[in-house]
């Protein structure tokens, strides 16, 4: 096996990384969004049980991404946290905030107590959804980069329409996937009442998908160029939309399992498309793109970290992926209230 | 102030704060894989509502630790870019190995720890527990050998000039057991095992004093002062070793632990004191030749003061010796406490002495302050470096950030963790008031997680 291809193994690591995070946490932090829709203390509690024992688990994931870009990527790494440095600070405080909420929330009757630690879990988890479609944005029209590989990051940079367009794209996309969760986790008039919001959800998703789409097509051209070269990967959008389109019908069917695993299978396409357009660079410079973009060639780490780092992952990750199947299954079925709940 | 300063103060409060919780999730982690294993093999119901209790505590010290634990993943990238460009390729195999072998592992079995008592096998539920606490101990294996790397680099190469440079792995196994790693690595276990000791002493010794949930305290009393005395003379022999270690790796740092300006022969020790940095010297009880002994085992031969190193070099003194005395302060008080609760347990008068009690419950204060002043004497024992004779702290710092962020963000950690910290004493507060739920079937969660 060559060398050279150790970057784009690395690269599709990483990927997964992603696509795991937000199909799994992209649901604890729609469900986190909703919550603050219902307003019997129930229900809520219904809600935050129903993501209760596997969100720390979920989050890891963005953890080993983290980790995954600093070993794999150090100067994509350095770049973009040091880059956005006040979006990284607001982003931690609402994952703190959040992670504390849930911890918190029904360790007291108090209604004072509840209200505030649910405001807080919703604002959090909508900020932090907001967050990542506004940093995927935000890499997909690219950033200045000088030579040095740096940048700073001003609110005018950050705030760019099409960046914050995605953002709002985000937020309904994982509205949607927690709303399909919760369906698959809830019974009774609670699970018909989330079925419609999923509904909702998804009408909502689907406007902005559409809006995206025309949007990306005129003003990230970049982005568009790999598609017309090889139109048959413009299946891909159009799988995503398929699989979407699916989820009413699975809900007739009373399917709801299905359901949900459409929506991962959707969430999982349209970060395809992302990989996809933005390749081969990890973050496009708009000063110099063809001089300054920082891509897996020329950020990488050296090919023998690269290659026990694919050691690494190659022992632990099916091992990760066992047992957090069998945590799932344990923790499977609807949502039971207990005196060991949140 | 500049942006390597505030830089440095904002990493020392997150990560000392941080550093608060992971030992006690580690701690923890050991004693709950004893109360259950004890209940496994005895079926005594009162062990099982033992471990429940100590889950409860854990799980909060648990999520404590993971949300500011994300605040350290980050911080390097955001402050520390040109060193994270540096170290990416040495440190980033041992971060992304602490991800998928500890992390998951924690929080994966958490759930199962904490939720599925009634839906798993009594095993199954012992096995997440062992998961859990093996996930704490791997995390800190992975960070404590990156961080010892920073001490004692090994198995790399430099390349590349200037701001470009970094270092490239060449021997990953050389890495990993650096010089510095296993000796560093057993002093921090143990570290982490006497908070999670101390903690469940303090909170035990103040049942006792109140005369509540005796059934639940007299056995918890027992084990963890027995574990307690264990684990302390284990960390007499690590710290020995570790010392030696450092004198031999970073004499500089180790002539700061201990105020040596002068090199000696006999070089004494400064048992207590204080460093008079205008005259270059350190007042206090000394003890002739110690010094030599513990380094070299030979109370002749000279201890290197900082006289043999270059100005620009030196650690700041003052701090690194008071922390590293401190430390040590702190073990023996930790071992004052244990004595006296031992031999008194044994006369069968611990629950009426009232001192004793009172001095374990604030015990639960030593191995806290010593991770820390420990870490303290580590990290600023270590400067004006930071990874090793490689690269300077000045260097290591994000060129885009002003000092005027950095203000901001520190100013937003110091509310964030102040009202964390005051949430985290008054939920453990109400905890130990509540203490163990005797009823098993108690609906409500009133105090109860």
């Amino acid at each position: 096996m060559s060398e050279s291809i150790l970057p784009s193994l690395w690269y599709v690591v990483i990927g997964v990384c992603v696509v795991f995070y937000v199909a799994l946490d992209g649901f604890d932090l729609g469900v986190g969004m909703l919550h603050f829709f219902t307003k019997k203390d129930e229900e809520r509690r219904i809600f935050l049980n129903a993501i209760g024992p596997v969100w720390d688990g979920n989050e890891v994931w963005l953890v080993v991404f983290g980790g995954a870009l600093f070993a794999g990527f150090p100067d994509v790494y350095a770049t973009l946290f040091s880059g956005f440095y006040d979006f990284c600070m607001v982003l931690l405080a609402a994952l703190i905030f959040r992670a504390a909420a849930i911890e918190f929330r029904s360790k007291r009757e108090s209604r004072r107590w509840r209200f505030t630690w649910d405001a807080l879990f919703s604002l959090a988890s909508l900020l932090i959804a907001f967050g990542l479609g506004l940093a995927i944005g935000n890499l997909m029209e690219g950033i200045p980069i000088d030579k040095n590989e740096d940048f700073a990051c001003t609110t005018s940079i950050c705030f760019r329409p099409f960046p914050v367009l995605i953002g709002f794209f985000t937020v309904s996309l994982l509205m949607m996937h927690g709303s399909i969760y919760l369906a698959m986790k809830t019974e009774g008039r609670l699970h018909d009442r989330l079925r419609k919001w999923s509904i909702r959800c998804m009408c909502v998703f689907i406007s902005f998908y559409v809006l995206t789409t025309v949007v990306t097509w005129f003003h990230a051209p970049q982005m568009v160029e790999r598609f017309l070269e090889t139109p048959l990967y413009l299946l891909v959008p159009f799988a995503a939309l398929l699989a979407i389109l699916n989820v009413p019908r699975m809900f007739t069917r009373n399917r709801d399992g299905w359901a949900f695993l459409f929506s991962c299978f959707c969430i999982f396409l349209l970060l395809c498309v992302y990989g996809i357009g933005t390749f081969p660079n990890l973050v496009r410079s708009t000063i110099d793109p063809d001089q300054n973009s920082l891509t897996f060639a020329n950020s990488s780490s050296s090919a023998l970290t690269l290659k026990v780092l694919l050691i690494i992952v190659a022992i632990g990750i099916p091992v990760v992926l066992a047992y957090g199947t069998l945590i799932y299954r344990i923790f499977r079925g609807k949502v039971k209230i207990s005196s060991s709940s949140y | 102030m500049d942006v390597v300063t505030l830089s440095r103060i904002q990493f020392a409060l997150t990560s000392g704060f941080h550093y608060i919780y992971p030992p006690l999730s580690i701690g923890l982690g050991l004693m709950l894989v004893i109360f259950e294993g004890i209940y496994l093999k005895t079926k005594q119901p009162l062990f099982k509502q033992i471990t429940k209790f100590w889950v409860n505590i854990f799980a909060l010290t648990f999520a404590l630790g993971v949300a500011t634990g994300l605040v350290q993943l980050f911080g390097f990238g955001t402050n520390w870019a040109q060193y994270s460009r540096f170290v990416g390729d040495v440190f980033g195999s041992a971060l992304g190995a602490e991800g998928v072998f500890a992390f998951f592992l924690e929080a994966g079995f958490l759930g199962i720890m904490l939720f599925g008592w009634d839906r798993v096998s009594a095993k199954m539920h012992y096995l997440s527990t062992i998961c859990v606490c093996l996930g704490a101990h791997f995390s800190a294996i992975w960070i404590v050998v990156a961080n010892s790397w920073m001490q004692t680099p090994a198995g790399f190469k430099i390349v590349g000039e200037g701001a470009k440079m970094k270092a490239v792995v060449t021997d990953f196994w050389a890495m990993v057991f650096n010089p510095s790693s296993v000796e560093r690595l057993t002093h921090v276990i143990l570290g982490c095992w006497l908070s999670g000791i101390f903690l469940v002493l303090s909170i035990t010794a103040y049942y006792f004093l109140k005369k509540r949930h005796m059934e639940f305290a007299r056995p918890t009393m027992k084990i963890s002062l027995w574990a307690a005395a264990i684990v302390l003379v284990l960390q007499l022999f690590s710290g020995d070793d570790t010392a030696q270690g450092v004198a031999i790796n970073q004499p500089s740092k180790l002539a700061a632990m201990e105020g040596v300006y002068q090199t000696q022969k006999m070089t004494p020790m400064t048992v207590i004191g204080w460093v008079d940095t205008a005259n270059q010297t350190v007042k206090g009880l000394k003890i002739p030749g110690l010094l030599s002994f513990f380094v070299y085992r030979d109370f002749e031969k000279p201890v290197a003061g900082f006289d043999q190193i270059p100005l620009d070099e030196r650690p700041p003194i003052a701090v690194v010796f008071q922390t590293y005395h401190l430390m040590i302060l702190m073990w023996g008080f930790m071992v004052l406490v244990t004595v006296a609760g031992l031999y008194l347990w044994k006369k069968k008068k611990l629950e009426k002495a009232k001192w004793t009690l009172w001095a374990l419950v604030i015990s639960v204060l030593f191995p806290q302050i010593a991770n820390q002043t420990g870490w303290m004497t580590a990290e600023i024992g270590r400067q004006p470096w930071v990874v090793w004779k490689l690269l300077r702290t000045t260097h290591g710092v994000s060129p885009s950030i002003s000092s005027h962020q950095v203000m901001m963000s520190i100013l937003m950690f110091i509310i964030i963790y102040s009202l964390l910290f005051f949430l985290f004493i008054f939920l453990l507060d109400r905890k130990i008031k509540h203490g163990p739920k005797t009823d098993e079937m108690v609906y409500s969660d009133k105090g109860g997680g």
